[in-house]
């Protein structure tokens, strides 16, 4: 169990815009790794983001990061890193002066400062541009020098709202890579993105939001073996399927068995996927049926995202 | 991305003491703050202010040779220094420093709010009050270096053009420097009232132009007032300093000055609550650029 200081906690906070609701009721304990905020636009993604980092204030409730309250930027922000979606920058600079500014401004000496801004090019891939203009990068180098501010001063959370868009699909991955590094190296890292696969691939933990409201969370294995009203789909590839289909149609918790439509595979719904696994080795063993793969169709992100919020997940 | 690159994880480095680090941060702020008062596009109208009491008298100036002297009134540099005064009173302080500092100040979070670059700010590891202190030494020196000038400037196009000779006496032997000096001094008493007033407007209003001009008809009709009101103005506690004082007219209510010793602590008190109320605020702000 990790101790307050090693958490990000949202003790019930609600956040309303006068009337209208941001989010509310929220309830989180945030361990270091990779965790993801998934949910339609106006889910509260980036209000729960903001509210992480006293940008915004909660209307109720608190927000620790490392045993630290959001009100307090001093102590804050020597171990929290946040790259909104803002993309603006102050008027006139260059890359390198850019981060070295904040870092600055953040207390470092002119020395180590620079040091900071080299080495938060380098992780970025930026070195070479960095003594241009902002202003004259294109969207996905905006987007990483703000990926490099936010890491510059070596966060130990950091909170990146869709730091993947805008980018093309090589820096993509290089991007993603970095991510799974820094969180290797135990940091917290927080991630709002669209793309659902994206996010399936990199979270060791996801947050579905919607309408303010948390819907969702943990693993995604684990949030797709609770959802009961939503039997898991198991494709079998094997060479007699509609043996198989008779077999397993006995069973309690296989609701439904249905053929492939090119008859060498058969589609299971079941309410308790170990079970079937278990029942399915037993086939093989005796000899019933030559298996080929067995995958599960929908354990995923998108999967999980289509049945809690309903729209298709490609694009949340 | 480099994987080359050995980072040195530096999370817990040693850190200076609260003054120290404060101070190297109101540094840090002041130096981005300066460079964007003086080189950005919104500093255009603040030069452009500066420089527009010191066309005519260089007009005046260049005029020189080809314009008679009408007597020896124009010679008479109490006739001089008051027509200084009116033009101090009137133009300079309760137009070119007031609305130069209007803007100035009003810009500090305003104009980021504006630009959307806030935040950057707010994410950094800098007590939001040192943020305030910072920006507000900046518009500070950049207001001091500019209206300061132009009182300066002017005083001197309007006297040393035309007699140089008695200029330079009544300036090294006369009265003349005691006066630019004072003029000078009042010059950044007001930038440091009225640049408190509009930081705090800035933060606290979202179309400071308002209080700004409600502020300017205050400080217009201030000779209108009753004495109490009078002192509810920076206006007062400014004029109350001026070397030569100007007639306000056969409608002014008639108010005894505040003396000095009293007028510069109550404005330096004023301008210190007015900025903690700055600090309060700031400490409370959220960004939410889609309603700014």
């Amino acid at each position: 169990m990790s101790s307050p200081d090693q958490l990000i906690i949202f003790n019930n906070v609600s956040k309303f815009y006068g009337e209208i609701l941001g989010v509310n009721r929220v309830n989180l304990q945030i361990a270091p790794g990779i965790t993801s905020l998934v949910g339609p636009n106006g889910a509260g993604k980036s209000t729960l983001m903001n509210l992480m980092t006293g940008l915004l204030r909660p209307t109720r409730g608190s927000i620790s990061l490392l045993g630290i309250p959001t009100d307090q930027p001093e102590q804050l922000f020597r171990k929290v890193g946040y790259c909104t979606q803002f993309d603006s920058f102050p008027r006139g600079v260059t890359g390198r002066e850019f981060i070295n500014s904040f870092l600055l401004v953040h207390g470092f000496d002119r020395k180590r400062a620079n040091e900071l801004s080299q080495i938060a090019l380098e992780r970025v891939s930026l070195q070479e541009a960095g003594d241009r203009k902002v202003a004259a990068y294109s969207k996905g180098m905006r987007q990483r020098i703000r990926l490099a501010q936010s890491i510059a001063h070596q966060p130990s959370v950091l909170i990146l709202d869709e730091p993947l868009n805008g980018l093309d699909p090589m820096v993509r991955a290089e991007t993603i890579a970095l991510f799974r590094r820094l969180a290797s190296e135990g940091l917290h890292l927080i991630i709002s993105s669209h793309i659902l696969h994206e996010v399936d691939m990199m979270s060791d933990r996801v947050v579905l939001l919607n309408s303010g409201y948390i819907v969702a969370e943990g693993d995604i294995h684990g949030v797709r073996n609770e959802m009961e009203e939503h039997p898991m789909q198991i494709l079998i590839r094997c060479d007699q399927p509609a043996k198989l289909a008779a077999y397993v149609f006995e069973k309690n918790h296989v609701v439904e068995a249905r053929l492939h439509d090119d008859r060498r595979g058969l589609f299971v719904r079941t309410r308790d996927a170990d079970r079937f696994y278990l029942m399915l080795n037993r086939a093989v063993a005796e000899g019933a049926v030559n298996v080929e793969s067995v995958a599960p169709v929908d354990d995923d992100l998108s999967a999980v995202y289509q049945y809690l919020i309903g729209t298709s997940g490609g694009s949340a | 991305m480099s994987s080359a690159i050995d980072v040195v994880q530096t999370r817990s480095e040693s850190q200076p003491s609260s003054w120290s680090l404060w101070l190297r941060q109101i540094g840090a702020i002041f130096r981005l703050e300066i460079e964007k008062n003086f080189l950005s596009r919104r500093s255009l109208l603040i030069y452009l202010l500066a420089l527009l009491p010191l066309f005519p008298l260089t007009i005046l100036a260049l005029l020189r040779p080809f314009i008679r002297p009408p007597g020896d009134e124009w010679r008479d540099f109490n006739q001089m220094s008051v027509f200084y005064s009116v033009l101090y009173n009137g133009f300079i302080l309760r137009t070119v420093v007031f609305f130069g500092s209007a803007w100035i100040f009003m810009n500090l979070f305003r104009g980021e709010l504006v630009d959307r670059s806030l935040h950057y700010y707010f994410l950094s590891a800098v007590r939001r009050d040192v943020l305030v202190v910072g920006k507000y030494i900046s518009g500070l020196v950049t207001s001091m270096i500019l209206f300061t000038g132009t009182t300066v400037i002017a005083m001197l196009l309007l006297y040393f053009p035309h007699f140089y000779s008695q200029s330079a006496r009544y300036f090294t032997e006369g009265r003349g420097l005691g006066q630019l000096l004072t003029y000078a001094g009042i010059t950044m008493l007001a930038c440091l009232g009225y640049g408190a007033f509009f930081l705090v407007v800035g933060l606290f209003i979202r179309n400071p132009i308002i209080p700004a001009l409600v502020l300017y008809g205050w400080e217009w009709i201030n000779f209108l007032l009753p004495p109490v009101l009078k002192k509810i103005s920076v206006i007062h506690y400014l004029n109350s300093l001026v070397p030569v004082p100007v007639s306000e007219g056969p409608f002014a209510v008639v108010a005894e000055p505040t003396p000095a010793w009293i007028a510069i602590p109550s404005m330096l008190g004023v301008t210190l609550v007015v900025l903690i109320l700055a600090a309060y605020r700031i400490r409370h702000m959220e960004i939410r650029y889609g309603s700014d």
